[in-house]
């Protein structure tokens, strides 16, 4: 479903400030995984992110999703495949809006724009459906501008715009971390039903080790724009906390000691 | 009296036409777009040369709304695929205009003295009892009757017409992706609508209503003039400010009614303080600037001393509970 292949980017090359964020990146995705992604600050979890989405352009290397380059499409034309929610529950939503014209501009995203009314009868009805799936009362207060809901019910309401139209790609960037933590168990679950639900090819990045071990089928570890773990599977069901650090601290322990000795 | 202020509504329903472009930049698409002040030239100039030139008035109007679509388009296109601020390409667009106004018109002025217009036409078909009806009116209060009603009947109409269209325009699918550029770009963009196209669409539209004012101006007035649409911008600013600030903005529909009767009350105003008898003309563009400083500090005032009242009143209830107590 997506396959990113040989992706490098390099932020300022050729300046004291130079920054390899990814250095040939190699990852596919099948119909159905969901992928989490943890590392740690600077891994280039979200220079991966952005290559995907059309934020960033790689220097090298393609994105292919469901089988098609889109290595130079636009953002905008991109986003026909790819469903998104921010890390800061603001950026998903448009606030002087109301949570109906919301749905109404998602539900957009795989369809060409008219002239004509953006939020009908029928739509409504079926947005009051999804809104329900919630539990979160939402669906009583379609006409409530989204600027009005607390961060937690507008990341809610963010994930929910983003699956409801079941994007090819769903993409997920720390979308907890700004939520207190009862509110994040709430979207975490959230996030496992809907993917689940589904059947969204998905990839998460998240700073909470124990998030990434509890959702999805596999888990990458980032570090230097590297991928330098990949566990899948039964392996990862088993996986711990603990092991995480070890194998971390053996991968990058190794390349230390062989770092020393060239140096040395 | 009620002569100059029938004078100040019907000047005001067609300023209407040009705020609701500038709210259709400044509050919708969060564009402080600057090229009002030369695309309202530019529809009185392209209305009066074509009429002079001997299209048809309804032709020349409609010739001076497509000028200033384009006008708002390329300022759209500097700003998104220029990537130059977007104040600064409004105001290069207006200077550029100024040129090309002057262009279009081949001189500074162009009367239209003797010449066809909407209303002049309209004129010719209105049927007399509309106009004996209301001046009866005027009359039974004691006042001068104006010269016609047509344009005061005719311009509320097209006012409201082009009120309702914008509504529909900002409910449609279009029109929501629209809305969303100027509240969240990047929200927009991730729900593959492309902000760049919509930037210059909306620029442009508000742009073709401006220029549809000018030309409505010119018609009335009997000439264009290259100078006439110096400080149009603030004035379209103040009658949404003013709109705003009077008869709210909750919703589309509230806050493009509010924009209209904001242009009017400006006028009223404007009228009112010209009469007294220390201001002249040349205070005018004082006088609005003083009028949009009170519109915007007043509700805030106001505001402040209402929560402070409220704030009085639940301390003394408190105090008065524990008291009892």
């Amino acid at each position: 479903m997506l396959q990113i292949k040989d992706v490098s980017i390099t932020f300022n090359e050729g300046t004291p400030d130079e920054k390899k964020a990814l250095q040939g990146i190699n990852l596919e995705l099948h119909e159905g995984d969901f992928v989490t992604v943890i590392g740690s600050n600077g891994a280039g979890k979200s220079t991966l992110m952005n290559v995907i989405s059309g934020n960033l352009v790689p220097d090298v290397g393609g994105v292919i999703i469901a089988d098609k380059d889109v290595t130079n499409l636009p953002e905008f034309k991109r986003s026909a495949y790819i469903g998104r929610v921010f890390q800061d529950p603001m950026a998903g939503t448009a606030p002087s809006m109301t949570i109906e014209e919301n749905l109404a501009m998602a539900f957009s995203r795989i369809r060409k724009r008219k002239l004509k009314p953006g939020v009908t009868k029928s739509r409504k009805a079926e947005f009051r459906e999804h809104l329900k799936t919630l539990n979160l009362g939402l669906d009583d207060r379609l006409n409530a501008k989204v600027g009005l809901l607390s961060g937690g019910e507008r990341q809610a309401l963010s994930l929910l715009m983003a699956t409801f139209t079941n994007p090819n790609i769903l993409l997920l960037d720390e979308h907890t971390a700004a939520l207190d933590p009862s509110r994040a168990a709430l979207i975490t679950n959230l996030t496992k039903e809907v993917v689940a639900e589904h059947g969204l090819t998905t990839l998460m990045v998240t700073h909470n080790m124990q998030q990434a071990l509890d959702l999805g089928n596999r888990l990458i570890m980032m570090d230097k724009g590297q991928i330098i773990l990949d566990i899948r599977g039964e392996r990862k069901q088993e996986l711990t906390i603990e092991d995480l650090l070890k194998e971390f601290q053996r991968i990058r322990g190794e390349q230390f000691e062989s770092d020393r000795a060239v140096l040395g | 009296m009620l002569l100059s202020l029938f004078g100040a509504v019907e000047s005001g329903i067609i300023y209407a036409i040009m705020a609701l472009g500038v709210y259709l930049t400044f509050r919708v698409l969060d564009f402080p777009d600057l090229t009002v002040d030369g695309s309202f030239v530019t529809g009185a100039g392209v209305a009066a040369i074509s009429i002079v030139n001997g299209v048809s008035p309804i032709v020349a109007t409609l010739l001076a709304i497509v000028a200033g679509f384009i006008a708002g388009c390329i300022t759209g296109l500097l700003h998104t695929k220029g990537k130059i601020n977007a104040l600064l390409s409004g105001i290069l667009m207006m200077i550029a205009l100024y040129s090309i106004n002057l262009r279009i018109m081949d001189s500074p002025t162009v009367s239209l003295h003797s010449q066809p217009t909407i209303f002049s036409q309209l004129r010719d078909i209105w049927p007399a009892g509309i106009d004996s009806f209301f001046n009866g009116i005027f009359e039974a209060v004691g006042s001068r009757a104006p010269a016609t009603w047509v344009i005061v009947i005719f311009m509320f109409v097209v006012v409201l017409a082009i009120k309702f269209l914008t509504d529909y325009f900002l409910k449609t699918e279009i029109g929501l992706a629209l809305r969303a550029t100027g509240d969240n770009q990047r929200m927009i963009r991730s729900f593959s609508a492309n902000t760049d196209n919509l930037i210059v669409l909306g620029v442009g539209i508000s742009n073709a209503m401006v220029a549809l004012s000018g030309a409505l101006i010119a018609q009335i007035g009997g000439f264009a003039d290259v100078s006439m649409g110096i400080g149009m911008i603030v004035i379209g600013l103040a009658s949404v400010i003013i709109g705003e600030a009077l008869f709210g903005k909750k919703t589309i529909a509230i806050a493009t009614i509010a924009v209209i009767g904001g242009a009017i009350v400006y006028r009223i105003v404007v009228t009112l303080a010209l009469r007294v008898d220390f201001l002249e003309t040349g205070d005018m563009k004082m006088i609005t600037a003083f009028i949009v400083i009170v519109a915007l500090v007043a509700p805030k005032l106001l505001q402040a001393r209402k929560e402070k009242k409220r704030r009085i009143q639940k301390r003394q209830a408190l105090g008065q509970v524990r008291e009892g107590a």
